[in-house]
């Protein structure tokens, strides 16, 4: 063979597809109707989020009594559920920012998904600062605003503080890359609607792309401004999850108390983003039929990412233990072996099962490259991770220095009705933007069309 | 403040004089269940048990199975009992944790919690190693059944309060305070009548109430003072001293003759 083509890496995009077969088939399920399974899905999102939104309006109506925490645990599922949250969101940003800034190519097929997924993650998860606050209604004096206290000021030594600007730096920033990078996108609708003569549709994509020309000077500049958020972006990879992890690790409690708490949180995070990202592309790739683009090829390069993240969590785990018992302080030692054998044994062995056993099996290629092993595991992956913030968040609260404050805890149905709300919410905002927006990048999918492998010969 | 473990029987009588000096809401037998009683002074009261650290090392006891022996009292135990309020620490987990910095630390060495500031994060209570903060769950003061312990909006209800002291609203954290207000009044009496605060103007609710007079209260930096003295005594410590809070409750640990027992 004459030419230099890599023989041994797959094709990104299969079936042969032209450029005008792509943006046929990413267009096609924003012009058509929905389809059955959609409206199922829809609905049962809607009602979980009505009736999580009633679960909250309740809780701020009598008070956080209605969830079931007590003197000794005052955080449990509300915080549980923020940090899986804004955990999930970061595999969003990592496929955009830092797999962009590393030239993988093979993002094409899920960034704009995975963006979408942790803007949606980061909305779940930025309820419950909220949600958790006793007195909500003053929510807004964490904001370092001038008012007529003589000017008080915010404590910047508290991280709950330091979340308050991480997550809303995170959930902007996010936000400004995914809008950006979806305008050429908005305007190939725009143009189609203009060809197929729907002048509704035609209006609100022209205004949702902000009058976008497609010339070269404006593609210059997108490939530009696109590089300079990635650059912004990555760093909060790794920043936003170290801030939310130190909610934790600056505190006195053992078990809590650990410098472990900021790389082993941003694997995590990765770990169960990448996870969740697994879940709803394997469904969607089917319910849209985008499997000629996102192919087993992407399913086996992100469980590779899952398998090196799970990984790190189970070496976090295993440090843990160790730490705990090299530093012969009895109080991080009890932590741990009430962790174990306590009587939350249950939580801590399903953490153990489902984030250090599951991510293991990846090495087996068969199993990678399985549609269904992947979904399964991509399911425990994100039990698992849920699993671990109620470890250590209830098991080192519920039992710390003084046994006199020794404690059970047990959610209510507004705790768990809150937790299925956000769910609701995540499914409703998903499936929305399944219907309304290109759920794969037209324009920086068809860049990647002709380097994938032997078509180019056809052309 | 100094509590003496030998004087103390663990009658209670501080905690129901806190509770009325302070205004602390009556929550009722199930919100007690569920572990949300209001009480700023508890007396935590420890038995003694049959394994021991001695016995589990002799006979070989695994780790495990000794704190799960350790968690059963022996059949004729004894008891310690230690009142606990908030430490007041100089070096308090709890004040550096609020987003809003609604507990702070006056310049006399006290925590302060001010309620007007709190939005209810709970951080400071997940901090505090001592557990001695508490949460208002539910308004508490509104006049509900389920609270009807707990003096109504009507006019007759308010007069059971203690007036110098605030009614704390849903949703805000509270604490053993010292009995600020009393300090407060003492130092205002002692600054109209041009003179320094004597060591007997200030009495904290519990300290007053003790029986065997266990709690001593007074200001610590006065070396005249019946605290001081006791601060200094070969018997005092501080509660968790190895976490380094640097608390400004100081106990005399329990002397008990075990030989004279045993013999």
């Amino acid at each position: 063979m004459a030419s230099h083509e890599a023989a041994i890496r797959e094709p990104l995009i299969l079936n042969d597809k032209t450029y005008h077969q792509i943006s046929e088939d990413i267009a096609r399920p924003i012009e058509g109707t929905a389809n059955r399974s959609w409206w199922i899905l829809f609905t049962i999102s809607v009602i979980a989020m009505l009736w999580g939104v009633g679960c909250i309006l309740y809780t701020i109506g009598v008070g956080i009594g209605t969830w079931g925490l007590n003197k000794t645990v005052e955080w449990a599922w509300d915080i549980t559920n923020f940090v899986w949250w804004v955990g999930i969101g970061h595999a969003g940003t990592l496929i955009s920012a830092v797999l962009l800034l590393f030239r993988q190519k093979w993002r094409m097929a899920i960034n704009r998904s995975a963006e979408a997924m942790t803007i949606f993650a980061v909305i779940c998860a930025a309820l419950f600062p909220g949600i958790h606050m006793g007195r909500i209604w003053m929510a807004y004096w964490v904001l370092p605003l001038p008012n007529q206290f003589g000017s008080l000021w915010v404590n910047f030594n508290s991280p709950l503080l330091w979340d308050v600007f991480a997550i809303s730096t995170y959930f902007s920033v996010s936000l400004v890359f995914w809008y950006i990078g979806l305008i050429p996108d908005f305007a190939t609708i725009r143009d189609r609607a203009t060809a197929a003569s729907k002048p509704i549709r035609e209006a609100i994509y022209g205004i949702m792309s902000f009058g976008w020309s497609g010339n070269a000077r404006a593609w210059h500049r997108f490939e530009e401004i696109s590089l300079v958020l990635a650059g912004i972006a990555t760093p909060l990879v790794l920043s936003v999850h170290t801030i939310v992890s130190m909610d934790f690790a600056t505190s006195v409690i053992p078990g809590w108390h650990t410098t472990i708490f900021p790389p082993y949180f941003v694997a995590g995070a990765i770990f169960s983003g990448f996870a969740m990202v697994q879940t709803l592309m394997l469904v969607m790739r089917k319910v849209v039929s985008l499997e000629a683009y996102i192919t087993i090829n992407h399913v086996e390069l992100m469980n590779k990412v899952i398998t090196l993240t799970g990984s790190i969590v189970g070496v976090a785990y295993i440090t843990e233990l160790f730490i705990a018992w090299y530093s012969g302080v009895e109080y991080e030692q009890y932590a741990f072996l009430n962790r174990a054998t306590g009587p939350y044994w249950w939580a801590y062995w399903a953490m153990m099962s489902c984030n250090v056993i599951t991510p293991q099996v990846f090495w087996f290629r068969k199993v990678r490259r399985s549609i269904w092993l992947t979904f399964v595991i991509s399911i425990f992956v994100n039990i698992g991770m849920w699993f671990e913030r109620f470890v250590i968040i209830v098991t080192s609260l519920h039992r710390d220095y003084l046994p006199s404050s020794w404690i059970m805890f047990y959610p209510s149905w507004v705790d768990i009705g809150i937790f299925i709300g956000t769910l609701g919410i995540f499914g409703t905002l998903f499936l929305l933007y399944a219907r309304t927006f290109p759920v794969l990048p037209i324009a920086e999918v068809k860049s990647i069309l002709k380097s994938s492998g032997s078509q180019y010969k056809k052309h | 403040m100094t509590i003496d473990l030998n004087k103390c029987i663990g009658c209670g009588a501080c905690v129901t004089a806190c509770g009325a000096e302070n205004n602390v809401p009556v929550v009722g037998k199930e919100e007690v269940r569920r572990g949300r009683d209001m009480h700023w002074l508890r007396i935590d009261r420890y038995y003694t048990s049959d394994m021991t650290e001695e016995r589990a090392k002799a006979e070989g006891i695994s780790a495990i199975d000794k704190f799960t022996l350790m968690e059963a009292a022996a059949e004729a135990p004894r008891v310690a009992y230690q009142p606990l309020m908030c430490q007041h620490c100089n070096h308090a987990p709890c004040e550096t944790v609020c987003p809003v910095a609604a507990t702070t630390h006056s310049n006399e060495g006290m925590n302060q919690m001010a309620y007007n500031r709190c939005i209810g994060t709970r951080y400071c209570a997940n901090n505090c190693p001592y557990k001695v903060r508490r949460f208002n769950w539910f308004q508490y003061y509104n006049g509900s059944k389920e609270f009807a312990n707990n003096p109504s909006g009507d006019e007759l209800g308010r007069m059971v309060l203690n007036p110098d002291v605030v009614v704390r609203d849903r949703g805000v954290m509270e604490k053993c305070s010292f009995c600020v207000q009393g300090i407060q009044a003492a130092k205002l009496k002692a600054k109209k009548a041009g003179r320094k605060v004597q060591d007997d103007d200030v009495q904290s609710a519990c300290a007053e109430a003790c029986p065997t007079h266990a709690i001593a209260f007074g200001d610590l930096n006065d070396t005249e003072s019946k605290v001081a003295e006791k601060a200094a005594d070969e018997r005092s410590y501080n509660l968790l001293e190895e976490v380094g809070t640097q608390p400004n409750v100081y106990y005399l640990t329990k002397v008990r003759n075990l030989l004279a027992n045993e013999a």
